[in-house]
């Protein structure tokens, strides 16, 4: 996973609430064995109208998307994360999102920043014409016109991020622990083993 | 004397592995569901890194959303192929999958197979007080019979097969409280789309939800398993249903389940799961029963429930713009106007299945308004689709089928089928879909599809006018 500490870039100013994840990536396209080429399919539904956003030129390559309430909603699909990817998305700047979603953003490498609504409409307004500027490290986002705005995010979520990291070479560092958790588990609860 | 604490603080603290100092936790996974569509992606990085499946026994695998719903063997008993090439691709990739990592498996013309959700359960493998995962956001559904169920992402499914763990951040708690009888008509699933309706698509974000109050105890398994399933919709990741007698009696003799001795010792510790008394939620919403009418919905998230009785509002009507402007979407999406009755909008698919609604009660509530009718002329297509082989072995033992194929709705093979557009099931573009099913979303049911969530009585009572109908008027 690429690391990732600062991105600047046109935003792409999405701004809809309940933006689903069959919106980011639809169904249809789910019927792949590999992580390769979602960006083809994201946002298809949008993008059959002629004047969709992410297809005009300014935004073309645009590795920041802005959006409202609830971003990724729906299914788990982490297809919605590398459609993303794949159209060179590094960060979503929005007010809430999906459990599920932002789990899968961050360990694709996409960064969810939550920011309150009145800083999502000030960058919605930038974002028409000036690029964005978003630093992880010291999580601000600010814009050419002096804006600064600060975002939380949890530090182990950070940590992820800035450094790229595979969280499952991080558990296995664990094993002993799981270990001693089955032993234990198998001595409290033994019928938690399926019967057959 | 230790702190009282709800049902979700005490699964937690059942599989905390190693507590990290800023509040993560690695949980153990007691099972783990797998499906064809979520899991290529993760096999293929196991293989790519070396690494195996730490617990082939706490596994299961069973293909669902990609097989077609049309029979599966020819009548020599001959399997058919599947047509589409991507589907197939897929289906064959969990077939080889699941015995190269020595994972259990039902294949798509086992009797056992069915939807992910509906088989877990029926086959006693997800149980009371488990942390159940699936790379399917519905494995809320699990949450029903009382266990902490959720749904995770690809590289979330690769490091539970490694290592049986996930590292994971606690939820808040939220109460969602159902005081009083239900009435005539109004079934489980108008329950959980009324509270969808009213606490929203993220009223649930960040928590776990528990389904409390008279109105839920009262529910069968099947029921409550409908309830939980739609946690996802209003932003929870797990639904919880506290485990009770009427969990023990549908559980018990069930294949995978505890038996015996320690069957007596699993219902003790399960029976000892329950909310304490004292113990407080971050958040609780009270509903009254009384309030419920058999719901539907207007627009394209499933916050979007009115009672059927109700019109379709005005965008104007709602105090925040992002949701006006929402509102004006969707209906443009859907055609309808502001002020237009429900039960004027006609429609001319119907289907009734999902891993919402497609248990043996479901089977049974879509037969009993169906019983001794016929779809109106203007429904075009209308399928039943039983969420297992085994629903659809009991179904036809009652004569059910019957019922459906001499209303004029096709009795299917089990799967996701047309809940997601993934397998030849589809509802037309520009079309409606009176649907059983969880999501209405742009596309959800094929492009240019339109669909109103409903429960199969309703969406029953629909096939036969040819429009969203009040079941009431169909009833005793």
């Amino acid at each position: 996973m690429a690391p990732i500490d600062k991105v600047e870039g046109r935003a792409i100013p999405l701004g809809l609430k309940n933006v689903d994840t069959d919106v980011i990536i639809p169904a249809h396209w789910l019927k792949t064995t590999s992580r390769e080429g979602m960006g083809r399919g994201a946002f298809e539904s949008l993008r059959a109208d002629t004047d969709n956003l992410f297809d005009r030129p300014e935004y073309s390559g645009a590795p920041i998307l802005i959006a409202g309430d609830n971003f990724g909603c729906g299914s788990s699909r982490e297809h919605a994360a590398w459609a993303l990817g794949d159209l060179g998305i590094r960060v979503v700047i929005a007010p809430s999102y999906s459990d599920i979603f932002s789990g899968n953003a961050v360990k694709n490498g996409i960064l969810p920043v939550v920011l309150p609504q009145s800083a999502i409409d000030r960058l919605l307004e930038v974002a028409a014409t000036e690029p964005i500027h978003v630093d992880l490290d010291t999580q601000t986002v600010t814009t050419p016109f002096q804006d600064r705005f600060t975002f939380e995010i949890d530090p182990f979520r950070k940590m992820c991020l800035l450094e790229g990291l595979d969280e499952i070479s991080l558990t296995e560092k664990s094993g002993a622990a799981i270990t001693a958790y089955e032993q234990q588990l198998d001595a409290a609860r033994p019928w938690m083993r399926p019967a057959v | 004397m230790t702190r009282p604490r709800t049902l979700y603080e005490k699964i937690w603290d059942a599989h905390v592995v190693e507590r990290r100092p800023d509040g993560t936790c690695l949980i153990f996974i007691d099972r783990h569901l797998v499906h064809e569509v979520t899991s290529p992606q993760a096999f293929a990085g196991l293989r790519a890194t070396g690494r195996t499946v730490r617990r082939p026994d706490l596994t299961l695998a069973v293909p669902d959303h990609n097989v077609p719903t049309t029979p599966r063997r020819d009548a020599a008993g001959n399997r058919l192929p599947v047509a589409d090439p991507d589907s197939a691709a897929q289906l064959a990739a969990l077939e080889k999958n699941a015995p190269d990592f020595g994972i259990r498996y039902i294949d798509a013309v086992a009797p056992e197979q069915g939807i992910v959700h509906v088989v877990g359960p029926e086959q006693g493998f997800s149980l009371p007080g488990a942390t159940i995962v699936c790379g399917d956001s519905h494995t809320a559904c699990h949450g029903g019979i009382g266990a902490l169920a959720f749904g995770i992402g690809t590289s979330e499914v690769e490091h539970v097969l490694a290592t049986q763990t996930l590292l994971l951040q606690p939820a808040r708690t939220m109460e969602v409280r159902v005081e009083g009888a239900i009435g005539v008509g109004v079934t489980a699933k108008d329950i959980i789309l009324h509270i969808t309706g009213v606490i929203g698509a993220a009223g649930g974000t960040g928590h776990v939800v528990e389904y409390t109050g008279s109105a839920i105890r009262a529910l069968s398994v099947e029921g409550r398993l409908t309830v939980s399933n739609m946690a996802i919709e209003g932003g929870a990741r797990a639904g919880l249903i506290a485990p009770d007698e009427v969990t023990f009696a549908y559980l018990k003799g069930r294949p995978y389940a505890p038996k015996g001795a320690d069957w007596d010792a699993a219902v003790a510790y399960w029976t000892s799961l329950a909310t304490d008394p004292g113990a407080t939620y971050d958040k609780t919403v009270v509903i009254d029963a009384a309030d419920i009418a058999p719901s539907v919905t207007w627009g394209t998230s499933p916050e979007d429930v009115v009672p059927i009785t109700g019109t379709v509002p005005d965008p104007a009507s709602f105090a925040d713009p992002s949701k006006q402007a929402a509102a004006a979407k969707s209906l443009a999406y859907m055609g309808l106007e502001p002020g237009t009755r429900m039960q004027d909008v006609a429609v001319e698919n119907i289907f009734i299945g999902s891993c919402t609604n497609s248990r043996i009660e479901d089977m049974r509530a879509a037969a009993a308004v169906l019983k001794g009718r016929k779809k109106a002329p203007g429904v075009k297509w209308a399928i039943v689709v039983p969420g297992s082989g085994l629903v659809k072995a009991q179904a036809e033992a009652e004569g059910l089928d019957r019922i459906f194929i001499d209303a004029g709705l096709e009795w299917r093979e089990p799967g996701c089928s047309a809940c997601l557009a993934m397998n030849p099931d589809k509802v037309p573009a520009g079309e409606r879909c009176a649907s059983t099913s969880n999501r209405n979303f742009v596309g959800r049911q094929g492009p240019g599809s339109r669909t109103h969530l409903l429960s199969p009585a309703m969406a029953a009572a629909a096939a036969v006018t040819g429009r969203l109908t009040d079941v009431r008027e169909l009833i005793d």
